[in-house]
């Protein structure tokens, strides 16, 4: 046997569910899961790997959009497979009856249980809609193509 | 069928219909708008992203 040298995947799928803090002055009221939503931005806003929380600036507004976006469900707890850790929402995030006439190419995954703190920024094709639905549906929940991985 | 459009809903027999498919490596869009007198009244789209965010996790050598 020989040891080698690496981060625990264990580790990385108890990062996804708060066993570790290295920090001091994080508090959790609750060990339930928390709740994360999804807000659209604009194609002209800047959210990258440096915006740390929602905020409504550049969000997009229009008829059937309420700010901070939607409900994302994750009824299926992280999972390791391999060396990654993964994790993906168990149903499309879906924006009903908008009309949202400014190109907006961006959603932003939030923890709106812990003061809407960012998650992760996903871009896409720049779109609008017209009194109509716009549906991201989500990848399969492995550790290649999930929507959140630990790798 | 009745659409819904920015109009009210309209049966979709008096609207004109186009939609597609966009795949690019970084997802898939299906889109459909309905048009009526050139007017656009519907978008509605369906986009599977491909290309999600992973991170890296590192454990620094030691010495």
């Amino acid at each position: 046997m020989a040891n080698t040298q690496a981060m625990c995947t264990s580790f990385k799928g108890e990062l996804l569910v708060g066993h570790h803090n290295f920090g001091t002055g994080v508090t959790r009221g609750s060990t339930a899961a928390d709740s994360f939503k999804a807000a659209l931005y604009l194609a002209s806003a800047t959210v990258n790997a440096a915006t740390t929380a929602y905020s409504a600036s550049d969000e997009v507004s229009g008829t059937g959009y309420t700010a901070g976006g939607v409900a994302v469900t994750f009824g299926t707890v992280p999972s390791t497979s391999g060396t990654t850790a993964f994790v993906t929402p168990s149903a499309s995030i879906s924006y009903s009856s908008v009309t949202l006439s400014t190109a907006f190419d961006c959603v932003l995954i939030y923890n709106s249980t812990q003061s809407n703190k960012a998650v992760s920024v996903h871009t896409f094709g720049s779109q609008t809609v017209t009194a109509g639905t716009f549906t991201l549906t989500m990848p399969t929940n492995d550790a290649s193509t999930g929507l959140i991985r630990l790798a | 069928m009745l659409i819904t459009t920015t109009k009210g809903e309209i049966d979709d027999s008096l609207l004109e219909k186009k939609e597609g498919i966009i795949d690019t490596e970084n997802e898939t869009t299906r889109w459909v708008e309905y048009w009526q007198n050139n007017e656009l009244v519907h978008r509605s789209v369906d986009m599977t992203l491909k290309r999600n965010v992973a991170t890296l996790a590192v454990a620094q050598p030691l010495g």
